[in-house]
């Protein structure tokens, strides 16, 4: 079982040799930021000016902030005028076939199941002779906007659809939000625009256009979600191939706004670079997610984290309208050094708005998992319910698992429950699973993916299915 | 001879429970082993199954002519070895009929035979969940979680009569069902009994022992199997119990 440990740890070493060697480019920024930083940014970036004020603003608010103290993880600072705030996006060195490609690499590929083309595009092999991404795309887009859904990047939302972006940025993350949210909001590099215009169900999961668009988003991603009056969307961020980055830092900031009676479904499946099995490396995911739910509306946050060193993150949903419904299912896994605070806070607001939380950490190695979450009922909220869930599985006797769960209720007639529990995959369950001749490693398997059930099935069928396979990845080694 | 035991001595938690322990089983054969409770009989299955908590100081065990001693607990699983635990595990999440399907590929892979497909696979245990008169649901249900004592035990002879053992370690099977219960996992033992099949049924009562008919009663002390003979042994123990053997002279061992 340790050789398949060091395939994934090779895997991760050797894809930085493909994907992410490159000698500084001529248009990085110098290490650093500071208010010119931030206006260069803005426009190379070819910003308007209300632009460009906001992330001015931003970056004042910013530098009155500290960074936060109060998680339960332990972080090295981090120095951010070592930090270069632009790179103007990276070419992978292509290679002319599979062939190629360590085949360590493609050993992993296989074993996450991904699709022959995807496989293409994360390796950097040029794929225009057998798969041409930017057709797909436009044939993509074009059905989309057939519909009136715009699906683009950050940048060209900017451009091309201000007065939506000008009217939610910040609307749901106030750009005074937090430590990690208020830099982004200076220093956003690119990220995702969605916009559902009104009674239109998307026919399709955002997923794999974004996979192949998405590429070198850089390290403070912004992504923005806005489902209008009775619409239906849902979007699938990242992948379960391994990401490395030669940038340790990375702040994102998500903002979805479900309007009247829409839909908005949002599955995440993170597998950054984790670090060594010393815990030497590996990326700081420091993210901001929060979800605005007007009257009727549903949003719905799904998470399977497995990757990296340190995860910070918080998926919230201001249940604003009456009715509303929030959701929040996540599985988080550390291994090794690995380190995630993770939660949901759900504000409830509307009368009779519900809430769901269902969480399901698995601590492994070294790894410590915390759970923290915070569920406040308004004096408005009426009839508010909310479900939590919060269960942990410890694999060894090394790791740890953290559960911090907050309450504020200011309505006398809300409901809410909290359960919560923390096993060990017991030497028991693994006996009596290989009495019935079922390998140690599968045993494991079994057991994890039966612990997590709740989640994977809220997760699109394809997303759920490479989900399994890398949970069994990332826990690969953990016994015996 | 199907299991061929010879001087085995197992430790558990630092402390010596079976004390050179010999004994055979022909194939076709139902063996009982009785005894007071501590005497080692639960050490004796759980040994030869290779739970990891037991140490195996010296020795020898074979099993179809091969070292049964030297095979991980899933090798000797898919050579045909099973026990129905004592304590069957809960595994949460984890359908029972998935579970089964796991393990009978797993041994259908081992001996290089297909995996059988969905329908296949469905169309057996529903017959075999027949012979233990098992709900339909409780094959949908996680394996084991909020079973009563008594679905436990017929979930471990179904999974037996759906992995067909070539031997079966029944651990304690009746402790803790009521009568009707035993009937029905009486029954289903039964319907298992086979010339290609050998059980080692573990029981510290005799009751269970008037539905399943042994052909060999062993009884263990002290971690030795001290007197063996016919199923009439069985209604003799019931009668006195276990003292009067407690000094039998080692001559009587098998």
């Amino acid at each position: 079982m340790s050789t398949s440990t060091e395939t994934v740890e090779q895997l991760a070493t050797r894809e930085y040799k493909y994907g992410f060697e490159t000698t500084v480019e001529a248009d990085t920024f110098e290490p650093g930021i500071n208010e010119d930083v931030v206006r260069r940014l803005s426009a190379i970036k070819g910003e308007p000016e209300w632009m460009l004020e906001f992330r001015l603003k931003s970056y004042r608010a910013w530098l009155q902030m500290t960074e936060p103290t109060w998680h339960n993880l332990k972080i090295k600072p981090t120095d951010y005028q070592g930090i270069s705030y632009y790179s103007a996006p990276k070419k992978k060195p292509e290679l002319a076939s599979m062939d190629e490609v360590d085949p360590e690499v493609r050993k992993t590929f296989e074993k996450l199941g991904i699709p022959l083309q995807e496989q293409m595009l994360l390796a950097g092999v040029a794929v225009d002779a057998v798969f041409d991404s930017v057709s797909v795309a436009t044939t993509f887009r074009a059905k989309l906007a057939e519909l009136g859904i715009i699906f683009c990047s950050f940048s060209e939302a900017v451009k091309d659809y201000p007065e939506l972006v000008k009217k939610y940025i910040g609307s749901v993350v106030p750009y005074t939000d937090n430590f990690y949210a208020t830099l982004n909001s200076a220093v956003f590099s690119d990220g995702s625009f969605v916009y559902v215009p009104k009674g239109v169900r998307c026919p399709m999961e955002l997923s794999t256009y974004f996979r192949i668009n998405a590429k070198n988003t850089g390290q403070f991603e912004r992504t923005l979600i806005v489902a209008d009056e009775g619409s239906f969307v849902s979007y699938l961020e990242g992948c379960t191939a391994p990401m490395r980055d030669e940038n340790q830092l990375h702040a994102a900031v998500v903002e979805l706004i479900a309007l009247d009676n829409a839909t908005i479904k949002y599955s995440t499946i993170q597998n950054w670079y984790p670090g060594d099995k010393d815990g030497k490396g590996g990326i700081y995911n420091f993210v901001t997610k929060r979800g605005r739910a007007m009257t009727g509306s549903k949003i719905t946050w799904t998470q399977v984290e497995t990757g990296s060193a340190i995860t910070w993150k918080y998926p919230s949903c201001i249940l604003q309208g009456d009715r509303s419904i929030g959701e929040f299912y996540s599985v988080a896994t550390t291994n090794n050094y690995q380190q995630a605070d993770t939660g949901t806070k759900m504000i409830h607001l509307g009368k009779h708005t519900r809430s769901t939380i269902v969480s399901k950490g698995i601590s492994a190695g070294r790894g410590q998992n915390t759970y923290r979450g915070a569920v406040k009922i308004g004096k408005n909220a009426t009839g508010a319910r909310n479900y939590s869930q919060c269960d942990s599985l410890l694999i060894g006797d090394r790791c740890g698992a953290h559960t911090f769960p907050y309450l504020e209720v200011k309505n006398t007639s809300a409901k809410v429950e909290h359960e919560a529990s923390t096993s060990k995959i017991g030497e028991d369950q693994i006996f009596y699973c290989r009495q019935r001749g079922i390998s140690t490693e599968d045993a494991v398997n079994m057991i994890v993916s039966g612990f997590c059930k709740e989640v994977f099935r809220e997760l699109p069928m394809e997303f759920a299915v490479e989900a399994q396979k890398l949970l069994s990845i990332s826990l690969e080694g953990s016994v015996g | 001879m199907l299991l061929e035991i010879k001087d085995l001595r197992v430790k558990a938690e630092g402390k010596e429970i079976l004390k050179g322990l010999s004994l055979s089983v022909g194939m076709g054969q139902v063996h009982a082993i009785m005894g007071p409770n501590g005497s080692g009989k639960s050490t004796l299955a759980r040994a030869l199954s290779g739970h990891p908590g037991y140490e195996v100081t010296s020795g020898d065990v074979r099993y179809d002519g091969q070292d049964l001693l030297a095979m991980a607990p899933e090798e000797r699983a898919c050579a045909g070895v099973f026990m129905a635990f004592q304590y069957p595990v809960e595994i949460p999440g984890v359908n029972n009929s998935y579970f089964l399907k796991a393990a009978l590929n797993a041994k259908r892979k081992s001996k290089g035979q297909p995996e059988l497909d969905a329908v296949e696979f469905m169309q057996l245990i529903k017959q075999r969940a027949k012979l233990l008169e098992m709900d339909q649901a409780m094959l949908s249900r996680s394996v084991n979680e909020g079973f009563s004592g008594g679905e436990k035990k017929r979930n471990e002879i179904f999974q037996m009569a759906v992995l067909e053992p070539r031997l079966a370690i029944l651990d304690e099977t009746d402790s803790g069902l009521d009568i009707d219960a035993m009937k029905i996992v009486a029954n289903g033992v039964n319907a298992l009994r086979a010339k290609d099949r050998a059980m080692v049924v573990v029981t510290h009562y005799q009751r269970l022992l008037n539905y399943i008919v042994p052909d060999v009663v062993h009884v263990l002390t002290d971690g030795r199997i001290v007197r063996t003979g016919g199923k009439e042994l069985a209604l003799e123990l019931e009668e006195k119990g276990y003292g009067w053997l407690e000094s039998a002279p080692a001559g009587a061992r098998a």
